[in-house]
């Protein structure tokens, strides 16, 4: 009996124990911060939409961090001819899988997608667009130690510079730096990463204030109902 | 006292609304309805908190039925790809979500609600085993639950295809595979249930099909039933004592109390509780940590790329857990097989629970040790079936589950024993109040 309690107790710990260990960095939340979504909406569109698609993302939906339909016109409105239209991807998809191995994935719903038991999506953005590394033995001479033989390249490997992975330490190295700072860079990346979390729910905002008032009014009605509760039972003893 | 239709038929006071109603009222039992069901339904005055699952069960099954209305009207059962490449279901859940006016609010309405169904569904049953409601004479009305259960396990598994993201796909394709495990007409089952030789379109649209009138109107039926059923003998109680045994001067039992107006404010302060909780779901957490809505779910379906891990949803992983744990082939027969065969006993043993149980009282209150431990032992064993059915097979965790399944079979098929050896106090005559 005292065995079988001991595996019982240890059979939730063990579980634990047998998942792969990912060390994620914590992806700072920039949520509600249009400058720092509008920034990221800009490197999303200027680095990311060239192979990747936003298909479940029109570009009118911008106006939900801060900027105009003129704005998105003027400066955004790469891939689509109408403000209206989805974020459609510029590469043709079957030359992407020629090109990478494999069909760049749809990027509109990657920040939820990517969640796990590891942590949060953004967390695991944050930290794989940070963790290219330099690799000869790649066809596109970039690896990632988030992703093991990705098939991306290093996009923004001018901002950030080359890291080398050290194969003692198992750390990455500055080998070359880029055009930004190391900070310079992670705040680049946190701005991406808070839009790609943008995208992933654009009514996230409004789904947590709405939230709030939900819960306030129900917490009136508990006390209403509550008391009229109160009123019927006074006479069941 | 339920379903007395010997009510007398109302009288008009004269009023144009009286007038109406007693035009109504001799052409269609409305007051026999209203009296036999509500206002005259007497139940024990001694529910506790147990006793609000079954009223939310409703709620939920309500919810449900008019969040999935809308959602039909917005969603596309077809797993064709479209112009950007993906399939057409996985991005008409997208549209319903972003393009929809309020779409995200009915969707993750639908997909909390699904997971809160079985939760309250669970505890329902829980409460039914606290108290021994399933006892004489409520066998029916128990059995009419287990059907419920089964039907609701149907209405989730072939709804949870339609998003179809890949765990939609995976999933079904586990699951369906698992009938491919029979001798002789598995394989032939299979792909008839199917509609393919992968789960496709014509997969889709069958469950579609189902999800959304087939299964809804057998548990609507039986829900009806197991409401009827109930009204007919009357509700069991904490104490599980019949309060139709002693009834006052007016032919009401003494310890009885009108369902309306008593109950139904009672549930309403029930219902509010639910929805606070319901709503910080749906608002502030509506992956519920990726158990409600799976994370790998965001990803559209794809055939070619099977997951590492494919766990079903929370509701399923005690009885899939159960399954796993058969890793033995007996007389020649596939270690699946048996993993089926346990599965599916799994959930029917429950029917069974009016026969097994022969212990002299209902409730929990009066029985002896041994069954307060049965019971302990088969609910610890249930969540940890649970917890190891969302986890990566591993060594540990197939003996554990191996364990657990014995003390929830154990739970079932020693009953005719403890239940009878064990302690018990005599009930009371009347219902306590606390």
């Amino acid at each position: 009996m005292k065995k079988l309690l001991t595996a019982l107790l240890f059979a939730p710990l063990m579980a634990l124990a047998s998942g792969a260990a990912l060390h994620l960095d914590k992806a700072p939340d920039v949520s509600g911060d249009n400058a720092a979504l509008q920034n990221g909406a800009k490197l999303f569109v200027n680095y990311c939409l060239n192979c990747h698609g936003a298909s479940f993302m029109r570009y009118n939906r911008l106006t939900g961090i801060g900027l105009t339909e003129q704005q998105i016109k003027d400066s955004l409105l790469f891939t689509a001819d109408k403000v209206g239209e989805p974020m459609r991807v510029a590469i043709r998809p079957d030359e992407a899988k020629q090109w990478f191995g494999a069909t760049p994935p749809d990027l509109t719903l990657i920040a939820r997608a990517r969640a796990s038991e590891h942590g949060p999506g953004a967390d695991w953005l944050y930290t794989y667009l940070r963790s290219f590394y330099r690799d000869d033995k790649r066809p596109t001479g970039w690896n990632n130690v988030v992703f093991e033989n990705v098939g991306m390249p290093h996009i923004l490997w001018e901002m950030q510079g080359q890291q080398v992975l050290n194969h003692e330490t198992h750390k990455l190295e500055l080998a070359v730096p880029g055009t930004l700072s190391p900070a310079e860079y992670d705040k680049q990346i946190a701005d991406l990463v808070g839009f790609l979390v943008y995208m992933g729910e654009p009514i996230a905002g409004l789904r947590k204030q709405l939230g709030i008032a939900v819960l306030l009014f129900l917490g009136v009605l508990f006390v209403v109902a509550y008391a009229l509760k109160r009123e019927y039972w006074k006479d069941v003893h | 006292m339920a379903a007395n239709t010997n009510f007398e038929k109302y009288k008009s006071d004269g009023s144009i609304p009286g007038n109406v109603l007693e035009w109504v009222d001799a052409r269609f039992p409305a007051t026999a309805m209203w009296k036999g069901h509500l206002s005259e339904y007497y139940a024990p005055k001694n529910f506790n908190f147990w006793y609000f699952f079954g009223s939310l069960a409703l709620l939920v099954l309500v919810l449900q039925i008019v969040t999935g209305i809308f959602l039909v009207m917005h969603f596309k059962p077809d797993a064709s790809l479209n112009a950007a490449g993906v399939p057409v279901a996985f991005a008409s859940v997208e549209y319903i979500m972003r393009d929809v006016p309020w779409g995200w609010l009915i969707r993750y309405m639908h997909s909390t609600g699904a997971s809160a169904f079985f939760i309250v569904v669970f505890l329902h049953m829980f409460r039914g085993m606290l108290y021994g409601s399933y006892r004489k004479p409520r066998e029916l009305i128990w059995l009419f639950g287990v059907g419920i259960f089964l039907c609701l396990m149907g209405e989730a598994f072939f709804g949870y295809l339609l998003p179809w993201g890949q765990m939609s796909f995976w999933g079904a394709q586990v699951i369906v595979n698992l009938f491919s495990a029979i001798p002789l007409i598995g394989p032939d089952l299979s792909v008839w249930l199917r509609g393919d030789f992968v789960v496709g379109d014509a997969t889709l649209n069958r469950f579609f099909s189902f999800h959304v009138i087939a299964m809804p109107l057998v548990l609507i039926g039986l829900v009806a039933a197991h409401i009827l059923a109930l009204h007919e003998v009357g509700s069991n109680n904490p104490d599980g004592v019949e309060i139709k045994k002693l009834k006052g001067e007016n032919g009401h039992p003494l310890d009885g109390i009108p369902f309306h107006p008593y109950y139904t404010v009672k549930d309403i302060v029930g219902v509010v509780v639910f929805l606070m909780v319901f709503s910080c779901v749906v608002f502030f957490a509506p992956e519920g940590g990726g158990y409600f809505l799976e994370y790998n779910n965001f990803i559209p379906a794809d055939p070619l790329k099977t997951p590492p891990h494919i766990a079903p949803v929370w509701y399923f992983t005690p009885f899939y857990s159960i399954l796993r744990a058969m890793v033995w082939p007996i007389l020649g027969l596939d270690a699946k097989f048996w993993g089926v065969v346990a599965m599916g006993a799994s959930v029917v043993i429950f029917a069974f629970l009016p026969w097994l149980d022969r212990s002299p009282v209902k409730s929990i209150r009066y029985r002896g040790p041994i069954y307060k431990t049965f019971l302990t032992l088969f609910v610890i064993a249930f969540v940890i079936l649970g917890y190891l059915g969302t986890q990566p097979p591993s060594y540990w965790g197939e003996k554990v589950s191996q364990v657990c399944s014995l003390i929830y079979f154990g739970f079932f098929l020693l009953m005719p024993w403890y239940s009878k050896v064990d302690k018990y106090t005599p009930e009371p005559e009347r219902v306590t109040m606390n």
